[in-house]
């Protein structure tokens, strides 16, 4: 019984560790070239928190982190790393605005669902091909979906340009096919905080459900752990490698649905992959593939990268080390393995001198 | 079963190597107009006010003009401001104007920038520009325009700025550009001073804006020998030197000599990939044609110089103007001010063109004045 609660004591220390040690880390950052990082942290979380329009930013851009964050993780879960998420978000996002350009007049209680769940289906389809080639020929998903990610930036691209749009920007998607609510707009001054936030709620409790009280979770988490020993049990690796890359590209299609139709309305043609896909994966690793942990981990993230836009402005701490210092704590994020080794370091000493002073 | 968590957890630290890399595509340029944080910290009044449109208490620190009650504001697209072409000729513009308003210059001293990372930076960039309270804050390019017009409708009494794009409402100054009449004239320089018939254009994001560009000069290249060659290619960014490089590098291999590039900081790659050509073989001879403001100086290597000109085009310089028309006469509301060769909104750097070049460029340029040629603004017709 103690021993389980330590290492559920050292999953939450963990990421609280690599975050603290992340802002110091920036923190040193800044001084050593002159600038003051107590100004420049408050300042960023002063800017976030203290106006309801900046929250509502960040909580929408948490909205989506959530979903490429659950993508990746329930990926990583089973061995894979899915760097497509971005791709995926994307054929997500074209799909959700598709449907909704296509029937504006449909009711909203028809044209919601049925637009999220086209969303659902590209993104789910675009990392299908690459579980596919991974399950039968053993290609490698994370070189396919790297170039999956760049065939669906232009084949958006292309859609918008020939089918969707004259210029580069399609039309915005009508009221009934908006996520945006009044009231939560309202709350937060105008931002485009929207119902997908709520959707984040309810998809982080499915998620949990899944892969703590179903079979097909079990399963997926076993392939994970062991592929050959799930296989001498019965499990079809073929099957489970699929199904995770599915429901991998299924979530971040759900958040490029959501980013569609809530945070823009329209589809513009892409400079670069979204960012969001790839900080999705960050996300996943801070929350240490916990589904609540990624929803919290996500929040921070949604902060900080509203935030990191204050530092320039009200700190003077220039753009660019403004990205470096997020960047550190991306960084501290991942090197969890680090603080992991130090907190069982001191935890041990700590044992051994407890015994010698009894 | 302590290896495999091993590994995994490596592969973790791994990944957050990657993560890192994703993080900025920044096209890399040391001179950053880095400010100085000290007198930065003085001025910026930290947003306390809301949307009033009270500016900077400034303090003066040892200029003798007195600061006029004003401040400007632009929002950078994904390229950036440091993108050596169109975000920094805006903002050059906005510290010409500053200086001759009696500030110092310096961001955060009644001019400011904000940078974007990210198509979804726009509006909440937007708004906090209106928090931190300016007169006038400008969308640069036509990536803003969606953006600009939510927010100025959200907020009426605020004045905003669009560049390259134009909008309905009556409280966006919309700022255009006849930037094919300049394009026309690159492509007349790029005629008289090609040697194998081939020539190149690499535009950002195909596009109303960037379309014009390419229209242009291939028919100012057409205009002087319709056998010459005009390679066209797109590289869907505005930030992304290395795609930049890459095209550059297939167009100067299949043997055009000039490379005309509309496309921002993307740019940045074809003036490295002309470099490295010519380092490697110095008597090879190869031209790049800049845009937006004067590359030449992006174009200087041990050889010389292989900047051919540049077309210019007075973003800048159009907000010095609407700044100013502002101050004076009150904000311009709603209309579209449209600059050409005409305004000298538009034009073409003399470079290292040779005599010959020149001159008829010269002829070309008196002949769109005047009214004579017209020069085709885009490829489509709609």
């Amino acid at each position: 019984m103690l021993k389980v609660s330590r290492s559920k004591l050292d999953n939450l220390l963990v990421p609280i560790f690599s975050i603290i040690l992340g802002f110091v880390f920036g923190a040193i950052l800044m001084l050593f070239f002159g600038y003051n990082p107590i100004t420049a942290y408050e300042a960023m979380i002063m800017g976030v928190f203290g106006s309801p329009y900046f929250l509502g930013e960040a909580l929408r851009q948490a909205t989506i982190l959530t979903f490429t964050g659950l993508g990746f993780a329930i990926a990583f879960k089973a061995g894979f790393f899915n760097i497509g998420v971005s791709g995926q978000l994307l054929a997500g996002w074209v799909s959700a605005i598709w449907v909704a350009l296509a029937f504006p007049d449909l009711p909203r209680l028809v044209l919601v669902p049925l637009s999220i769940g086209a969303g659902v289906l590209f993104g789910a389809i675009w990392a299908g091909i690459a579980g596919f080639l991974r399950a039968y020929f053993g290609t490698s998903e994370v070189i396919v979906t790297i170039m999956l990610n760049f065939t669906a930036l232009h084949t958006t691209n292309y859609i918008i340009r020939n089918i969707l749009a004259v210029g580069n920007t399609t039309e915005r998607i009508s009221e009934n096919a908006s996520l945006r609510v009044g009231w939560l707009t309202d709350l937060t001054a105008g931002s485009r905080l929207n119902m997908g936030f709520f959707i984040a709620i309810v998809v982080v409790i499915l998620y949990w459900i899944f892969m703590t009280h179903m079979t097909a979770g079990f399963e997926i988490r076993a392939v994970g752990l062991n592929p050959f020993a799930s296989t001498y049990a019965g499990m079809s690796a073929k099957k489970n490698i699929i199904l995770s890359m599915v429901i991998s590209g299924a979530l971040a299609g759900l958040g490029g649905a959501i980013h569609g139709m809530g945070t823009f309305g329209n589809l513009f043609t892409q400079n670069a992959l979204p960012n969001i896909g790839f900080n999705g994966i960050a996300v996943a690793l801070l929350g240490l593939g916990n589904p609540i942990g990624i929803f919290f981990s996500s929040i921070l993230f949604g902060v900080l990268d509203v935030g990191a836009g204050f530092m320039p402005n009200r700190a003077g701490v220039p753009d660019e080390m403004a990205s470096i210092v997020i960047a550190a704590i991306i960084f501290f994020v991942g090197a969890n393995y680090l603080i992991r080794l130090v907190l069982n370091k001191v935890s041990t000493n700590k044992a051994v001198q407890n015994e010698g002073g009894e | 079963m302590t290896t495999i968590k091993l590994r995994s957890l490596l592969a973790l630290g791994a990944s957050a190597f990657l993560l890192a890399a994703c993080q900025g595509e920044d096209a890399g340029g040391g001179d950053t107009p880095v400010e100085d944080p000290a007198t930065g910290d003085t001025s910026t009044d930290t947003g306390d006010t809301g949307d009033t449109d009270t500016d900077e208490d400034t303090t003066d620190e040892g200029d003798d003009t007195e600061a006029v009650d004003f401040s400007i504001a632009m929002i950078t697209d994904e390229g950036g401001v440091d993108d050596r072409s169109f975000n920094q000729s805006a903002w050059e513009g906005m510290q010409e104007w500053a200086v001759d308003n009696g500030y110092s210059g310096e961001r955060g001293d009644g001019i400011n920038y904000y940078q974007s990372n990210d198509s979804a930076d726009f509006v909440p960039n937007l708004n906090a520009a209106l928090a931190d309270g300016h007169d006038i804050i400008y969308g640069i390019g036509f990536l803003l325009l969606d953006s600009v017009n939510d927010v100025a409708a959200q907020n009426p009494d605020q004045w905003f700025g669009i560049v390259d794009e134009i909008s309905e409402l009556d409280n966006v100054v919309s700022l255009t550009f006849r930037d094919h009449e300049a394009a026309f004239l690159a492509g007349v320089a790029a005629a008289h001073t090609t040697e194998t018939g081939q020539v190149g254009f690499i535009g950002g994001i195909a596009g109303p804006v960037i379309d014009r560009f390419e229209t242009g000069f291939t028919a100012g290249v057409a205009h002087v020998d319709e056998s010459i060659e005009v390679d066209v290619q797109y590289a869907e960014s505005f930030s992304d030197a290395g795609i930049g490089q890459q095209i550059a590098a297939g167009m100067f291999t299949n043997g055009a000599d000039i490379v005309y590039h509309a496309a921002g900081a993307v740019g940045n790659g074809v003036f490295t990939e002309a470099r490295n050509r010519l380092e490697s073989d110095p008597d090879s001879q190869l031209w790049v044609i800049g845009v937006d403001r004067d590359q030449e100086e992006e174009g200087n290597w041990d050889g010389g110089n292989f900047t051919l000109t540049s077309t210019l085009k007075g973003v800048g310089k159009s907000i010095i103007l609407s700044a100013d028309q502002t101050m004076e006469e009150g904000f311009p509301g709603g209309k579209n001010i449209a600059y050409g060769l005409e305004e000298d909104g538009v034009g073409l750097t003399r470079g290292n063109m040779s005599e010959e070049a020149w001159a008829a460029v010269e002829e070309a340029r008196q002949s769109i004045i005047d009214g004579e040629l017209e020069v085709p603004e885009f490829t489509y017709s709609n």
